[in-house]
């Protein structure tokens, strides 16, 4: 759920932004519908707004009691603490991972690597893909594989890769980019990005070799309910709870 | 009734606290640091997340590992995570003593070169408990349920499981005896499953010697 100002919104390749509602009646929905977890970025760009993620995260977890990830805007320790504290479980970390490395491993080393996901927005580059910062809005010259394996390194517990190429696209996840990626780590990856179908879900646990699968658009807009959809993935052979 | 959350610095405890708050809007539920508040608990609950070694260090500091074994004596306790580690007798994180309410050690995953697929450390998803044998707090819980497990260390198999995982291994999952009950998943992000347990631990009325 990306969430600004409250509210929840999608957009398509990280623009063009559609209200999907209230977080915590869309929470609660999703965890009655038995999903595994809910992951919660706050894309808010004033800074002023930031306090709001905190309420929203306190008043998700008194009703819902699966893991929460939440991430956007996390930039020194004290943002770690005060998401976890205010009921988050795991606090992801995307642009401050780049401009400031050690502050993954600082995190890591302080709270856990189980509470420290580190977000990668990965666009194609030719052969191989680019990590972009800032809500996908800059490009970082860094190689998304080798970026894994170093913020693995770092103390990351977990990775949260989103094709930016196929975000909000429906035509599935960049399946050669999740591949590449959980192949050169020992950590969990979560893919995300570009769900359209149930199958694309099968397919980023099949062929992508993810260890989790996050959809937004299709979920928030009716199509499928998360029953259904780990419904398909036990139909496909997949465990699911 | 007071349950107590005890609070040795190391995280958030807060999931814990809402968790049983909704399993028992009645109950009297207080993070505590103080090991008088410890002792003057009916019942008492230790989460931890993070380090073994550096749980170990805080809870020392704080001297509540006294306030926190007398528990383990004499009154209704449950452990999770790092609180199920800390009641054997040694962590190989960090070459660390535990409390050794139960005998045996706890020791990190390995990943097998070659394996596949690629066991994954931490250990973290939703994965199967199989009931080793009948307990109160199982009530409602059917053996095979999900629950959700997030750790890189684990119990060998004891004789005091009551509930076993596969992830690699077989691991315990929750062990216990007389009044102590100990989990290495987290109930308090379980759902349902999690939820039933915790309900059950407010209500159980093991005997204590």
């Amino acid at each position: 759920m990306d969430v600004t100002a409250g509210r929840v919104v999608k957009g398509v390749n990280f623009v063009q932004l559609r209200d999907a509602g209230d977080p915590v009646e869309i929470a609660a929905r999703y965890d009655g519908e038995g999903a595994d977890e809910l992951t919660f970025l706050d894309i808010t760009a004033s800074s002023d707004q930031r306090d709001i993620i905190l309420h929203v995260i306190e008043a998700v977890a008194s009703r819902v009691f699966i893991p929460l990830t939440v991430g956007g805007g996390v930039r020194q320790l004290d943002d770690v603490r005060r998401l976890l504290n205010a009921g988050a479980d795991k606090v992801s970390i995307n642009t401050s991972a780049v401009q400031n490395p050690a502050l993954v491993s600082e995190a890591s080393n302080k709270v856990g690597n189980q509470c420290i996901v580190v977000a990668i927005d990965a666009k194609r580059k030719g052969p191989s893909w680019e990590v972009y910062t800032h809500g996908g809005r800059r490009a970082t010259g860094l190689d998304v594989v080798q970026w894994a394996q170093q913020m693995q390194q770092r103390g990351a517990g977990e990775l949260l890769l989103t094709s930016m190429d196929r975000d909000g696209t429906r035509d599935g996840f960049d399946l050669a980019l999740t591949r590449a990626v959980s192949d050169a780590v020992d950590i969990p990856v979560i893919a995300s990005g570009g769900v359209g179908t149930l199958e694309h879900l099968a397919q980023g646990v099949i062929e992508g070799g993810a260890d989790a699968v996050l959809a937004a658009s299709i979920f928030h807009f009716g199509d499928h309910t998360v029953r259904e959809a780990k419904a398909y993935m036990h139909s496909r052979g997949i465990e699911v709870r | 009734m007071k349950i107590a959350v005890v609070d040795y610095g190391m995280g958030n405890l807060r999931s814990v606290a809402k968790a049983l708050e909704h399993v028992a809007p009645h109950a009297q539920i207080r993070v505590v640091a103080d090991p008088q508040d410890v002792r003057a608990a009916d019942r008492v609950v230790v989460p931890g997340q993070g380090a073994m070694p550096d749980c170990m260090r805080e809870l020392k500091a704080r001297g509540l590992d006294a306030a926190v074994i007398e528990a383990t004596q004499r009154k209704p306790f449950l452990g999770i995570c790092i609180g199920l580690q800390m009641l054997f007798e040694h962590s190989e994180e960090g070459d660390t003593p535990g409390l050794g309410v139960f005998s045996g050690r706890v020791q990190r995953f390995v990943a097998t070169p070659g394996q596949m697929p690629r066991l994954k450390i931490p250990h973290m998803g939703w994965n199967q408990v199989t009931h080793n044998r009948p307990h109160p707090l199982w009530a409602g819980i059917e053996s095979d349920s999900r629950f959700y497990f997030v750790h890189s260390y684990y119990a060998a198999a004891t004789q005091d499981a009551v509930g076993r995982c596969h992830y690699g291994l077989d691991f315990t999952a929750a062990v216990a005896r007389e009044n102590v009950f100990a989990v290495q998943f987290h109930p308090e992000k379980s759902q349902n499953a999690g939820l039933r347990l915790l309900q059950n631990f407010t209500q159980w009325q093991p005997e204590v010697s």
